[in-house]
């Protein structure tokens, strides 16, 4: 018994293979919630992706951008184009295609600093469940500590110390700082569950059995641990997606997000929300609705894989 | 019982000084200390006085020592970019935040509790299903969305309450109020509103996933069975039994109503400690960053302990040392 | 031959699921007569406590009666809108349920949980209320009731924890008890003094018991009559010294037969071959012709009435009609 479950190669992989090709496909076809959900989210992540081919204009070239053509609504209102068909903004930037760039920014760090959170979390919990000792205990205090705290206070801080250190940043820094303030503060989720897994699993015979033939501890951590992990941290990251992007979405509106020469959604917000009581409420409007779709429609998938993935209501 | 608060007193302790080490530390490295105390409108002999002063040549901990003493005491220097006593502009705005933040928590639960109760004892029905996927939304909308859409509709469409700044306010002492004038509290709505709206749809979920699980208790259904009315069941019992974790959740959530309200004040301009702190980061403002980090941490610190007080006030099990007999 | 209290006439509760509707309890009839004690017996599964909670009227949903009568002292309560149920409950049909710990709320003085019920049910004041909680707790044995009145829960070690339970159940002056597994939870050395209090105490208020357990042992200590439940049905039901000795069905006589005694030299545990079939897939005819040794073809085509079989009644096309087994 204990010998095939460390020679057997398939061990991790037919996990979830077998997750996906059974009880879960099925729980995913059978809800429309979650099909719905799917798609939105990959038409927004298409849209975002190819942006250059799929938007109508391209906001960031000057040279397309007519004055004349700025503060129109959306095309079915009085004084709106067929051309800007949801408006356009103060400079004459067509609002669609700005929606479909600042997607990008906004997917872009938001999966970003969800797998350099992933990446720190699994570790941190990796070490924590397998090495144990004071180690572990270090590692849980500075999870509790860091829990205790609102997420927003530890991006604000960290890019706050970021713009007293490099002032004048070029954009790529400031954006690797932003992504490594939003990873930061969701680490701390991964950390536990994957710790509470490795601790499970360091007891089990089979992985005794293995360290005691001389099996490294990273081989077996990547063999039997991470398998088994990787249901809940997989919801875990869907539904930190959507907090990821909404913290970055956060920061831009106040200002220490994103670079301006790349604006995300939240960015585009800040921008639109000075137009709001003159009257050009579709500036603000169009990409607050985008950000609410996003994650509303990463909320849903996350949340319907978790209910997919549990083993109790199934 | 004695020895469990002096326990948290000490734990307390620690997080505070850890925290004005990493304050102290922002000071001292980035950005220049003697700037950070003395403004940038110093003079040299100024800046050669105060750096004798603060013993910038002398050990690490004696440094260190030194500012957790002035910090304790309040005292951060001066703001970098308003030229003023930090200790003063904190203590100009810290009115404003907490009113905000009492009253954002007070919404959130007391719309938040009944809301939660009503899903849980309604499971099933039309209604109950509504409010949770509403609650699915106040999950997915940030905060400043939240604000601007009500800004938008209450402000801009229906002109029936401002959405910018906190309106009249009455002073006493070091304290103002927008809380006795008509005009402040109209200011207040919907930035209140606003900031509650992230707990308010927590508290729910949560009231109602505990109140599902406690309504599955044995004792619950011994309750039943001993023909006890539906309002004892479910009111004297049920609800008594939800809400002490509820408690302590709660209680947390104060705290990350004042961290929250950055957000909510930089919507609506709202003069409190959050704006004067996002200010901070844009600016790059070392000292009001310190302050607000180092008072923010005792707000929480604080609170935490104040929760763990009222747990033992409300759970019995936690009270009574003697062995069961 | 005084009216039963309780009658219990070709009961059926059904459990409505996606997959189809599963039968828990088959047409089920038995009686108690009043200050009788009744035992129920059964395997795990076999609906023992399903029979229990439906005489309540608690039955967990979607579970509900499809079918058949409970009365109680003559009047129909199966059907009762929920209110009148509810004044039933406590009031003329007391619960003792299994688990002491878990049974009282453990944010309330056992003081004011006795209270509620006193004065949920009968019309007295809150001192006289508290003084007939005292009175409870002292006759259900728990020393200086007095003070122990104003104590919570978490303070009462398991066995005393269990009194109070019968004391509330008592509370409002119950004329039947249902008690589900009331020692199954509790150290065997306190289970003896638990089965013994709940029979003195309920010869004292005279109130009949339905005693719901796995246990032979307690069966045949505290009650007048047993009743052996199979697959959702009632196989045999009898004094108990006859059901002991003189049982009948050929189920009953496997279970008698596998209790070890300690007068005989055996090497093995007697068993009964096979396993008590699943809700799902139970056999046509005699739910238990799989496992019977006697069994002929009728069982398995026709399922056989409660019939009177020497002095006790058994469902079974075979019965045993052989002198002591024992």
């Amino acid at each position: 018994m204990a010998a095939d479950a460390p020679s057997n190669p398939t061990a991790g992989p037919s996990t979830l293979r077998r997750l996906l090709d059974g009880d879960v496909w099925h729980s995913f076809r059978s809800s429309p919630v979650a099909m719905l959900a799917a798609l939105i989210a990959l038409v927004c992540f298409v849209c975002a992706l190819f942006a250059e081919v799929v938007a109508p204009h391209n906001p960031f070239d000057l040279a397309t951008l007519e004055l004349l053509d700025s503060l129109k609504p959306p095309s079915w209102v009085d004084g709106g184009e067929p051309k800007y068909l949801l408006g356009t903004d103060g400079q004459g930037r067509d609002i669609l295609s700005a929606l479909m760039y600042g997607a990008r920014i906004s997917l872009l760090v938001g999966i970003a600093s969800v797998l350099l959170s992933l990446l720190i979390g699994v570790s941190l919990g990796l070490l924590a469940g397998f090495v144990g000792g004071r180690t572990d205990a270090v590692i849980m205090r500075i999870c509790d500590v860091m829990l205790s705290f609102p997420s927003i206070l530890v991006a604000l801080m960290i890019s706050g110390v970021g713009r007293s250190l490099f002032p004048h940043a070029p954009d790529m820094l400031a954006l690797v700082v932003l992504v490594l303030a939003i990873a930061l503060t969701g680490w701390v989720q991964y950390a536990r569950t994957v710790r509470g897994s490795t601790l499970v699993e360091r007891n089990k015979e089979y992985v005794q059995a293995a360290r005691v033939i001389g099996v490294g501890p990273l081989r077996i951590m990547r063999r039997h641990v991470l398998p088994n992990v990787l249901g809940p941290v997989l919801v875990l990251a869907t539904i930190q997606i959507a907090s990821a992007i909404i913290t970055e979405a956060t920061l831009s509106f106040l200002g220490v997000g994103v670079p301006a020469t790349s604006p995300s959604l939240g960015t585009l917000i800040r921008n639109g929300n000075d137009y709001l009581f003159s009257g050009e409420w579709w500036i603000t409007a169009w990409p607050s609705l985008t950000l609410v779709l996003i994650t509303l429609s990463v909320n849903l998938l996350g949340d319907w894989l978790r209910d997919a993935l549990n083993p109790r209501l199934r | 019982m004695l020895v469990f608060i002096l326990r948290r007193l000490v734990q307390a302790l620690v997080v505070m000084l850890s925290v004005a080490f990493i304050a102290f530390m922002l000071f001292q490295y980035v950005g220049d200390p003697v700037t950070n105390l003395l403004g940038q409108d110093a003079t040299e002999e100024q800046r050669t006085a105060l750096r004798k002063d603060l013993g910038l040549d002398r050990p690490f901990p004696v440094q260190f020592a030194h500012f957790a003493t002035n910090a304790a005491q309040g005292e951060f220097g001066i703001s970098l970019r308003q030229g003023r006593k930090v200790s003063a502009l904190i203590v100009e705005r810290f009115p404003a935040t907490l009113e905000l933040a009492l009253v954002a928590g007070l919404i959130a639960l007391g719309l938040g509790i009944p809301l939660g109760v009503y899903a849980a004892l309604r499971r099933g029905k039309a209604s109950a299903q509504l409010l949770m996927t509403g609650t699915l939304f106040g999950v997915s909308l940030p905060n400043f969305v939240i604000g601007i859409v009500l800004i938008w509709v209450f402000a801009v469409e229906l002109k029936w309450l401002p959405s910018f700044g906190r309106g009249e306010v009455v002073t006493f002492g070091a304290w103002t109020s927008g809380l006795l004038t008509r005009d402040g509290l109209l200011h207040l709505i919907l930035p209140a509103f606003t900031l509650s709206a992230f707990q308010l749809t927590l508290i729910m979920r949560l009231v109602r996933a505990e109140m599902l699980e406690v309504l599955r208790t044995d004792y619950i259904r011994f309750a039943r069975a001993r023909g006890l009315t539906d309002r004892s069941v479910y009111f004297g019992h049920a609800l008594k039994n939800t809400l002490v974790p509820v408690i302590t959740i709660t209680g947390l959530q104060l705290g990350s109503l004042i961290a929250f309200a950055i957000i909510t004040e930089q919507v609506f301009q709202w003069p409190g400690m959050g704006l004067l702190f996002i200010q901070a980061v844009q600016f790059a403002d070392i000292p009001v960053m310190a302050a607000y980090l180092c008072l923010i941490s005792l707000i929480f610190v604080v609170i935490n302990l104040g929760v763990d007080l009222l747990y033992f006030a409300v759970d019995p099990r936690l009270r009574v040392e003697g062995k069961a007999h | 031959m005084t009216a039963p209290l309780l009658e219990v006439s070709h009961l059926r509760v059904e459990f409505p699921t996606r997959r189809g509707t599963l039968l828990a309890l088959d047409d089920i009839s038995f009686s108690i007569a009043p200050g009788e004690i009744l035992g129920v017996v059964g395997e795990s599964g076999a609906g023992k406590s399903l029979t229990g909670a439906a005489i309540i009227g608690l039955l967990d949903p979607p579970g509900r009666i499809a079918a058949g009568e409970i009365r109680l002292a003559g009047r129909r309560i199966d059907n009762l809108p929920y209110e009148q149920l509810r004044r039933i409950r406590g009031r003329e049909i007391g619960a003792v349920f299994q688990d002491p710990l878990t049974s009282l709320n453990p944010l309330y003085t056992v003081g004011r949980q006795l209270v509620e019920t006193i004065t949920t049910h009968l019309d007295l004041t809150a001192s006289q209320a508290r003084a007939r909680a005292i009175e409870l707790l002292a006759a259900t044995g728990i020393p200086a009731p007095e003070a122990r009145v104003d104590h919570f829960p978490h303070q009462f070690s398991g066995g005393m924890r269990q009194r109070v339970v019968i004391a509330l159940a008592l509370a409002a002056n119950p004329k039947l008890i249902v008690a589900d597994e009331p020692t199954t939870a509790l150290d065997v050395s306190i289970q003896a003094q638990i089965i013994t209090l709940l029979k003195k105490i309920c010869r004292e208020q005279g109130a009949a018991v339905m005693l719901v357990t796995h246990d032979m042992g307690v069966i045949a200590e505290t009650c007048d009559r047993v009743a052996v439940m199979y697959a959702g049905r009632v196989a045999e039901i009898g004094p108990v010294a006859d059901v002991i000795h003189r049982p009948a069905h050929p189920y009953t006589v496997g279970l008698m037969g596998s209790i070890p005694a300690m007068d005989e030299d055996r090497e093995r545990l007697l068993q009964i071959d096979g396993a008590m079939p699943r809700l799902t897939a139970i056999p046509p005819g005699c739910a238990f012709n799989p496992r019977c040794p006697r069994v002929v073809e009728r069982c398995r085509a026709e399922r056989p009435e409660l019939a009177q079989v020497g002095a006790t009644n058994a469902a079974c096309w075979r019965p045993v009609t052989v002198e002591a087994v024992r």
